[in-house]
């Protein structure tokens, strides 16, 4: 057999410094702003450039990070899911509330063996995966509708089962992983790098990841492809509700307590490190190394801002702006590129 | 002698560099129906659009009622008298009959409030002229097309029109619908007011039209006013231009049919009903044949197309493939079973942001691998697939969009050659290429049959058809009529049985 890789051999194109920022821009504006916010927050702040300091924004970003990768997933194949926040509230409850509580918390909870509260928190967030997808796929409810749909479950699933307390216990394991550390590293760092890593292979090197890409790239040609677009749709939902409630569990642990609305800023943190990483809001690009520098920049800035003197209220109208232009640079990437198209 | 109510001199009109209208001159008399009859590309449109005032012509003049007028948007043109119903109606079914009538012109109270009952009023006597007795405050969408339409109609010639553009009204209207819409357009030239009726159908022109003009190729070839002796046979003539083409001499003559009787089955359907679109639809696809499908455009090919791969279900009926019986519930099923599908717009079938090899891999990746991607073998069957087809420029990496439309199209057709369909049924597979691209698909189709493959095209283009098909059936509103097998044809015997 003659070798394939010879005739494969790629033609390139004139090399053109603008067209490859053209290609580019939704890559390279999320590295610029990460690289201009560390440059600044370390002129500012001489104690924020810290090995100790690189171990609190990691660990900060981590939870945000499990919740993002599943979103990844899901903004890949141009749906949207609003319910991470309020589905990973309502595993983390639901673990509790299988856990043996302290005296003082007064829930009517039913405590059984830490393995097993585990998998059935578990179950909890893969059964209300399943919800979402059946919505979405079978009935065809939008995903945006949806997903606000089973914010109000998730929540509502919270507030029975806790009643306006607060829980404190969770089963060893997710204590180990959520608040302990192995020589020194945080185990939730490990817990998020290890599932990012995960989550880049499915994406990049698996048949059910390329299918993600060409789903989102272009439904309608998926379809006429025979791809089981319905599946995809409803795995990629299923896969969030999961990364949300594992994000639930351990967060429980990192913050010590489980209560009502514990996660609900976890929600427009989570969507913003995927946009603000260049992931396309409209499907097909993007990926799980967007999503990492997105959280990079999310999590820079956040704890930068703690570092420098400044009104803390002031703080979420700048991460505000900061979204905003994410989300202009998005779009004006995506329009580019159709320039182009029409161009060639 | 009262001038004409709308007169074209010397129309011109140039996309790109395709010459669209070629110094075309026009003219309708008032109180008339002025047929058009024509192929696809043959400048009907572009002429309708001009007296819309959605183009400008490039040279040329128009007056209306002796005027010279010059129509820079279609607000010019509507204030100039001048309407249109495109085949798309544009009404809202969600809104009432009423409001559709006066859609963007409501009547208003003293307190600029809307005058519900006012208007009820006004569009039951407007509807009441046109010889349609329905409620005014009932929901548009719950009637049928026919009435969307007159209602459509209703709302053009209340806004003051009084040349009315009628684009493809009877594609999708039952013979008793176009009987009364008939009925209402000579009350409408009663009145003294004016008709363009454009329409594929030569039958309904004939039957309703005072003159006819016949187009071709951007020029305007013939006009007459419609008597004995300007018949169908007439009008098809004169649209193909007997023979003094140089293009389409090979088309003239007669094609000989020969079909494959003896092949076995690849594809049969037995009485398919998917409502509105198609109704009781029944043939067979043999191994190795192409077997052709024509008919214009909404006439159910498409969603018929549609259901064979699984992605529309039907209403009732069979479908077997090489004899086994199956239901499709999807386009996974449909590929499942030996069908392989490129639809009529390569929008709708190809990522255009993705390298070419993964464009061909989509098909048939879960025969490479289960889990994990398989790139070099991948690639290697990309290579192989379009090498095979002659995809120009050859090399698998380059973004699909960078192709010229004829390569994409060879594209869509490799991705199903990996693990050869039993069936591949292909809707418009030449439309919009240039004449050597055309040349290798339908060499590609015709090689794929010869290798066993059963293959359906289904086309709007009598051409594409007649060029590569054993066997044709013709489609019309939505139900089988005419088959031609072992016989002559031609193109105007084509057109006669649509």
């Amino acid at each position: 057999m003659t070798s394939p890789e010879l005739d494969a051999a790629p033609r390139r194109p004139a090399f053109s410094l603008g067209r490859m920022f053209r290609d580019q821009l939704r890559n390279i504006a999320p590295f610029a702003t990460l690289l201009i916010l560390v440059g600044f927050f370390t002129v500012a702040a001489p104690a924020f450039a810290t090995l100790g300091n690189l171990e609190n924004i990691l660990q900060q970003v981590s939870v945000t990070a499990i919740i993002a990768v599943g979103l990844t997933f899901v903004i890949l194949t141009a749906e949207i899911d609003l319910s991470v926040g309020a589905i990973a509230n309502a595993t983390a409850i639901v673990l509790t509330f299988f856990t043996a509580q302290p005296d003082y918390v007064n829930i009517a909870n039913i405590p059984v063996p830490g393995g097993v509260a585990i998998v059935l928190a578990l179950l909890a967030c893969f059964a209300l995966g399943l919800l979402t997808a059946f919505g979405v796929t079978k009935i065809g409810i939008p995903s945006f509708i949806m997903t606000l749909a089973m914010m109000q479950i998730g929540a509502g699933i919270s507030a029975v089962l806790v009643r306006g307390q607060i829980a404190y216990s969770v089963p060893k394991l997710v204590l180990t992983l959520g608040s302990k550390t192995l020589f020194g590293v945080p185990w939730i760092i490990i817990f998020a790098a290890g599932l990012l890593a995960i989550a880049h292979f499915v994406l990049s090197y698996t048949r059910f990841g390329r299918y993600v890409y060409m789903v989102g790239g272009n439904r309608e040609a998926a379809e006429y492809s025979g791809v089981n677009v319905r599946f995809i749709i409803g795995a990629v939902m299923t896969i969030s509700a999961v990364c949300s409630g594992m994000a639930g569990m351990l967060g429980v642990a990192y913050f010590g307590s489980a209560q009502q609305n514990e996660f609900d800023t976890f929600l427009l943190d989570a969507i913003a490190a995927v946009v603000v990483g260049g992931t396309s809001l409209f499907g097909g690009r993007g990926g799980i190394g967007n999503t990492i520098v997105g959280l990079f920049v999310l999590g820079v800035l956040n704890n930068g801002l703690d570092y420098v003197k400044i009104d803390s209220f002031l703080k979420i109208l700048i991460r505000g702006i900061i979204l905003l232009v994410a989300l202009v640079i998005n779009i004006y990437a995506e329009r580019l590129r159709a320039t182009r198209e029409l161009g060639s | 002698m009262t001038p004409p109510r709308l007169e074209l001199t010397g129309v011109a009109k140039a996309f790109g560099g395709v010459q669209a209208l070629r110094g075309v001159d026009f003219a309708l008399r008032a109180g008339s129906i002025h047929g058009i009859a024509g192929e696809n590309g043959a400048g009907k449109s572009t002429l309708m659009k001009i007296i819309a005032g959605v183009h400008g012509g490039d040279t040329g003049e128009m007056r209306v009622d002796g005027e010279l007028v010059k129509f820079r948007s279609t607000r010019d043109a509507r204030a100039a008298g001048i309407g249109m119903v495109h085949q798309e109606l544009s009404v809202a079914p969600d809104l009432t009959v009423a409001e559709n009538v006066f859609l963007g012109a409501q009547p208003v109270g003293r307190l600029g409030l809307i005058a519900w009952s006012r208007m009820a009023r006004e569009a039951s006597a407007q509807l009441k002229n046109l010889g349609l007795e329905i409620d005014p405050k009932s929901r548009l969408g719950d009637y049928p097309i026919g009435v969307q339409q007159l209602v459509e109609l209703a709302r053009v010639l209340f806004s003051g029109a009084r040349t009315i553009i009628l684009d493809e009204p009877t594609s999708a209207l039952s013979p008793p619908e176009i009987a009364r819409l008939f009925e209402v357009l000579r009350r409408v030239r009663e009145s003294g007011r004016s008709l363009i009726f454009i329409s594929h159908f030569l039958d309904d022109i004939l039957a309703i039209s005072d003159e006819v003009s016949v187009f071709r190729n951007g020029a305007k070839v013939a006009t007459a006013i419609v008597a004995p002796g300007i018949d169908k046979g007439w009008i098809i003539e004169r649209m193909i231009g007997a023979g003094r083409e140089e293009l389409e001499e090979s088309y003239l003559n007669d094609i000989g049919l020969k079909s494959k009787a003896n092949a076995p089955i690849a594809l049969e359907a037995k009485g398919l009903t998917l409502a509105p679109f198609y109704r009781d639809v029944s043939f067979v696809a043999r191994a190795g044949e192409v077997l052709g499908i024509y008919g214009y455009m909404g006439c159910g090919q498409i969603e018929l197309s549609r259901t064979l791969f699984g992605k529309m279900k039907p209403d009732s009926g069979a479908l077997s493939i090489a004899g086994k019986t199956v239901r499709l519930a999807d386009t996974t099923a449909g590929k499942r079973a030996g069908i392989g599908y490129v639809p009529e717009s390569r929008r709708a079938m190809l990522f255009r942001e993705e390298p070419i090899y993964r464009n061909v891999s989509i098909a048939f990746l879960e025969y490479v691998s289960r889990w994990f991607l398989r790139p070099a073998a991948e690639r290697a069957q990309a290579i192989t697939q379009t090498q095979r087809l002659g995809v120009r420029p050859p090399g698998v990496e380059a973004r699909l969009g960078a192709l010229s439309g004829g390569n994409q199209q060879k594209v869509a057709l490799a991705k199903w050659l990996t693990r050869a369909p039993k069936v591949l049924v292909l809707v418009e597979p030449t439309r919009g290429m240039d004449v050597g691209a055309k040349e290798d698909v339908v060499h590609i189709i015709k090689s794929l049959a010869a290798q066993g493959m059963a293959i359906i095209v289904m086309s709007t283009e009598p051409e594409t058809v007649l060029s590569v098909a054993d066997r044709v059936l013709v489609m019309r509103k939505g139900e089988l009529g005419s088959e031609f097998a072992d016989c002559a044809i031609s193109k105007d015997r084509l057109l006669a049985a649509a």
